[in-house]
């Protein structure tokens, strides 16, 4: 039971998208469809798995002086594993992704995580923990790409709802991103006053 | 020479690092509620950019290339951005406490600001000189700037006007920022050469 | 302390480079491969290695790579690479075929930095039958490869004018590259002959292009070729 707390506390009560409002960047910045969105909310949850489990793996063999330098060479690592890999099996989605992945060693959530969860438990919670946040965090950008592809084209994951010529371009493009994303916060803190 | 105007111009305006490439936006939205704080960060900002983007473009040049570490680009930048940022808080103190005053808030947060790794990744990616990087990373952070001050203007006005409930704090200036991104599409197109 | 730091990037450091090392491979095979499907897309029917036999040319500072096709033989027209730097937000470069007569067969937008929903629409817009939107089967010898806005007789994306300028601009590039070349070869077709030779094989082209259509109508201009330099 509390396992499955782990996991949902990063998908609602943490959602790092809606309600910490971290990692704003490639929030924005590779939302600009639903399956573009998802990928990079998956690419940044295998990084945060990865980190949180190794840190709190070495957690006591770290001296408390090196500790956010050792965090941040660990988390490069993982993400320069991903960059590779994305490179050799998936050169089309790491090109639209662009300069997004080698920033995920800035982004904000997965240092949070590593200083606030994994350096305080066990490697088994922190893996649950990388889940949870990773899928909130996918969770969010999948929305914000599929709201923005919506308005923007007609279409959600390549899928017609309407014909392109209804949509308002503008959501495709980078004022739309920030609308959208407002949008969507302040219909999820409606939601929650209620 | 009209390459590097060319430069200045199109990250300043058409490709404005916040409003059209979403690189610095924690800054960009935790930085701008007043327009004082607004520019020391733009300041600090500047000062490490340019800093950062020699002294990485460097290291890219004559060690990672000749060795072929290209793969090592990412772990080897974050590490000396971060060391780089701490050495200036130390030196700046000892030389000069008036900036530090003015800029040293903002130091410890620009470690984490994608906007100096993007930057020092984009020279690399786009095959910059070493002169044309260093315009790129000082009119990229004027960029920086520009926008973060007039967004900081628009918030302090913001507090003075009635925002539905749902919508205070951060769902109105990120609707804010939309429309002002919007205001800087029209320079896109733009072109000199 | 300092000790277990520089362990721990030493040991990042080791990780990285077997890492490095198992993927290097796959990551050149994966950008050869973009290349060679793209050809492939694009080009006439050929049994020769394009890509061994490429030549670049230089011309206002831009590569322009071509990979010929040949099929039994030969030449069967190419496939032709070319860049341009007046796109909206840069460089768009493109691959394109051409019929051994410079008709258009194929093209692929390789890569662009145009705005999605915009200029992003190129891939899709000049293969559109609707207009005067469609560029394949045209021979830029017979067609005036640009937008109907500057008197051309193509009809630009909407909305993208500068987006479409550069893209036709790419394929005129690639074509005087193509044409340069064919010259230069046994079959020496010159622009008038072209302007026959080039309203049939766009029935051919439209009709189907198997790779027996594609031989025999690669061999006519051949014959067109050599009546004119008789």
């Amino acid at each position: 039971m509390n396992k499955l707390k782990i996991i949902l506390n990063g998908i609602i009560t943490e959602n790092p998208t809606f309600v910490l409002l971290l990692g704003m960047c490639p929030t924005l910045g590779t939302t600009s469809s639903a399956i573009n969105g998802m990928s990079m909310g998956l690419a940044t949850m295998f990084v945060l798995m990865c980190s949180n489990v190794v840190i709190s793996a070495v957690k006591d063999v770290i001296p408390d002086k090196v500790r956010i330098p050792s965090f941040v060479v660990i988390i490069a690592a993982f993400v320069t594993v991903l960059q590779l890999c994305m490179q050799a099996y998936l050169p089309e989605l790491y090109k639209s992704l662009g300069l997004f992945i080698p920033l995920i060693v800035v982004n904000c959530i997965i240092l949070g995580r590593a200083e606030a969860f994994a350096a305080k438990h066990n490697p088994f919670d922190s893996l649950l923990d990388g889940i949870g946040i990773g899928l909130g965090f996918t969770l969010g950008l999948t929305l914000l790409g599929a709201v923005r592809e919506l308005l923007g084209t007609g279409r959600i994951f390549d899928l017609t709802i309407f014909p392109e010529e209804y949509g308002a371009l503008a959501f495709v493009l980078a004022p739309g991103a920030f609308i959208a994303l407002g949008l969507l916060i302040a219909l999820v803190n409606t939601l929650k006053t209620k | 020479m009209l390459t590097y105007i060319s430069i200045f111009i199109t990250a300043i305006f058409v490709n404005n690092i916040i409003l059209s490439q979403f690189l610095g936006i924690c800054p960009f939205l935790g930085v701008s509620k007043k327009i004082d704080s607004a520019l020391g960060m733009g300041a600090a900002v500047t000062f490490v950019m340019l800093l950062s983007t020699i002294v990485t473009y460097l290291i890219q040049a004559y060690l990672l290339d000749p060795f072929q570490l290209g793969y090592m680009q990412t772990i080897v930048f974050i590490l000396v951005i971060a060391a780089l940022v701490q050495m200036l808080e130390i030196v700046l103190k000892k030389v000069s406490p008036a900036l530090y005053q003015a800029l040293g808030v903002f130091l410890p947060l620009i470690t984490t600001n994608c906007a100096i790794l993007g930057v020092a990744i984009l020279v690399i990616q786009k095959d910059f000189s070493l002169v044309e990087s260093v315009v790129y990373a000082v009119s990229t952070a004027i960029g920086f700037t520009l926008a973060l001050t007039i967004f900081a203007g628009i918030r302090e006005q913001l507090n003075w006007s009635e925002v539905p409930k749902a919508m205070k704090g951060t769902p109105i200036a990120l609707i804010t920022a939309g429309l002002l991104a919007l205001a800087f599409m029209g320079f896109s197109g733009i072109k000199i050469c | 302390m300092v000790m277990v730091l520089t362990l721990i990037t030493a040991l990042v450091g080791a990780i990285l480079g077997s890492v490095y090392q198992l993927t290097a491979q796959p990551i050149a095979l994966a950008g050869a491969k973009a290349q060679a499907d793209a050809i492939r897309q694009v080009a006439p029917a050929f049994d020769n290695d394009p890509i061994a036999e490429s030549d670049t040319i230089l011309s206002n500072g831009l590569e322009i790579v071509i990979y010929p096709a040949i099929h039994n033989g030969t030449p069967n027209g190419a496939a032709v690479k070319a860049p341009t730097n007046s796109g909206f937000n840069g460089e768009i470069v493109v691959m394109v075929g051409f019929e051994q007569d410079g008709t258009i067969r194929e093209y692929r937008v390789l890569s662009h930095s145009e705005t999605p929903g915009l200029g992003a629409k190129m891939e899709q817009w000049f293969r559109t039958d609707k207009n005067r939107q469609n560029i394949l089967g045209k021979n830029p010898a017979n067609t005036n490869m640009s937008v109907s806005k500057d008197g051309g007789d193509i009809d630009g994306i909407t909305a993208s004018t500068i987006t479409s300028r550069a893209f036709l601009q790419a394929i005129q590039t690639a074509y005087a590259a193509y044409m340069g070349q064919s010259v230069d070869g046994v079959t020496g077709c010159s622009t008038t002959t072209d302007g026959t030779s080039g309203s049939t094989t766009k029935t051919d082209a439209t009709s189907g292009s198997t790779t027996k259509t594609d031989a025999t109508s690669g061999s006519t201009i051949h014959n067109n070729g050599e009546e004119e330099t008789k």
